[in-house]
């Protein structure tokens, strides 16, 4: 049987709550951004207005307010955005218990076991569309398909709050026509060499023999071509596997660049505390420890590395991302931003394996240390205990809580 | 153009888990009371901008909506 798939996702979604509560914004050009104060001058999202003015997202503030001098930029509220995010998963939720998150903003559902309870698919699409409007005040864009890449696409082709189905009957109509970049996993550098090749649209990909896109990409171009003829079978998740936080991490553009290790082990300690604070908050903890570091010309790399058991010390996050650090960065450029994050992660009473190695009560004590210093913070503020280390350079010493990254996902897990 | 009006609201759970308000206080201390509660369902106010589970009730013989937004009560001014 043929499945269906829905993609909704919520129109210019950072904006569109920023102007849901500030009803006197909805007819001027917005953005939401960074501070400029704090160097993180970039725009996160935009409206529909700000984006007639060919403001794009990713852009320095200063260079939309070039070619739009009105525009008025609000500082983020990620609290707020995570909150929206639930509230239409939960519609979702009423539809299909595969619902499959892509980001804070993007959903996948599979709606196949339910076309006889809600109707085709179509109807399904045009439901949420409805409820997501008048429960949560936001648009979304669904796109319906029997994959999840054109599922995808189809959700790009008529937005705000639009339903567009791509079909058996009409994929080769709408979608080889779309240049190739709009396929999923089509990034610039793949954009490029499928354009020395001659290939610039989806049809295009799906049109040529697989084994020329193996030669020129790899495994990837197998993907491609699959995606391009809608074979792709990649599983909608289910709701319950998901758990809600799949990795906790902060990120942090610095106040001012890094310039040698010192600097990023004050950094790496800032952000890795504020992690093992929220981890305990949450009751995780966590193996694999990734980093993500970017230079002034905005360059960047990630990496990760497993620490031997589930953790919630920040010391042991943090020497970790340190020796992560260290391993991978030459220090060809100062760096401008930096961030950490555990993931793999389980319930903190989960019974994982001891090491042999490590003596088991010094980290036992050490559980109880940290939990300790939580409480002192939550009594007497953030900055009432704090390690000698930070003390080296206070502009460094940030609390980067409220800076709460979100990782790009992955497709395939 | 309407405003954003928080207020203190008396509300009281039924045995069967549902919170429907009783009373509210307006800003200037007036207490009217809520006579009746017509149905309720997540909405967003776009009058004033807010999101929660909107109350329609009846107050004063006029049908009015009362707003809860996470743990406070608003209402759509004048």
């Amino acid at each position: 049987m043929e499945r269906v798939i829905l993609h909704s996702d919520l129109n210019n979604f950072y904006a569109s709550v920023e102007c849901l509560y500030n009803p006197e914004l909805r007819d001027k050009p917005v953005v939401v951004g960074g501070s400029v104060e704090h160097r993180h001058g970039i725009i996160l999202a935009k409206n529909n207005i700000a984006k007639s003015f060919g403001i794009k997202t990713g852009e320095a503030i200063w260079q939309a307010k070039q070619r739009c001098p009105n525009l008025i930029v609000v500082p983020p509220n990620y609290e707020r955005y995570i909150r929206f995010s639930k509230l239409a998963r939960e519609i979702y939720r009423d539809y299909t218990d595969k619902v499959e998150a892509f980001g804070i903003d993007e959903n996948w559902l599979d709606v196949t076991n339910s076309v006889r309870l809600f109707g085709d698919g179509e109807q399904i699409a045009n439901e949420i569309r409805e409820r997501v409007k008048s429960e949560t005040g936001l648009t979304v864009s669904v796109g319906v398909s029997w994959n999840k890449v054109f599922a995808k696409l189809g959700s790009d082709m008529k937005k705000p709050d639009a339903v567009t189905v791509i079909s058996q009957d009409n994929y080769k109509r709408n979608v080889w026509s779309l240049p190739a970049k709009e396929l999923l996993y089509v990034g610039p550098s793949t954009w490029r060499k499928l354009t020395k090749i001659g290939l610039y649209t989806i049809g295009d990909i799906a049109t040529v023999s697989p084994a020329v896109l193996k030669s020129l990409l790899g495994k990837w171009g197998e993907y491609l071509w699959s995606f391009a003829n809608g074979l792709d079978s990649t599983p909608v998740a289910l709701i319950s596997n998901e758990s809600i936080i799949k990795g906790i991490g902060n990120s942090m553009t610095t106040p001012r660049d890094l310039e040698n290790n010192e600097d990023v082990k004050i950094l790496l300690y800032v952000l890795s505390e504020s992690i093992a604070e929220r981890l305990r908050k949450h009751y995780f903890k966590g193996k694999t420890i990734q980093i993500h570091v970017r230079d002034k010309e905005l360059v960047t790399i990630d990496r990760q590395g497993q620490l031997n058991t589930h953790t919630f010390i920040s010391g042991e996050i943090a020497e970790k991302a340190f020796e992560i650090f260290v391993k991978n960065w030459t220090w060809e450029k100062p760096i401008r931003s930096i961030g950490v994050r555990a993931t793999d992660l389980v319930a903190a009473d989960t019974y994982t394996q001891l090491s042999l190695f490590d003596d088991e009560n010094i980290r036992v004590k050490k559980d109880f240390l940290e939990k300790s210093i939580d409480d002192v913070r939550r009594r007497f503020g953030h900055y009432s205990v704090q390690r000698a280390l930070q003390l080296m350079d206070k502009k460094l010493n940030a609390n980067p809580i409220e800076e709460n990254i979100i990782f790009p996902v992955s497709y395939f897990r | 153009m309407l405003r954003k009006v928080y207020i203190n609201v008396t509300a009281a759970y039924t045995k069967d888990g549902t919170l429907l308000p009783i009373y509210f206080l307006w800003e200037d201390g007036m207490r009217y009371d809520v006579d009746k509660v017509f149905d309720f369902q997540k909405a967003a106010s776009l009058k004033v901008g807010g999101q929660g589970v909107r109350y329609r009730c009846r107050v004063m013989n006029k049908e009015v909506y009362l707003f809860l937004e996470d743990n406070k009560w608003f209402m759509e001014g004048k």
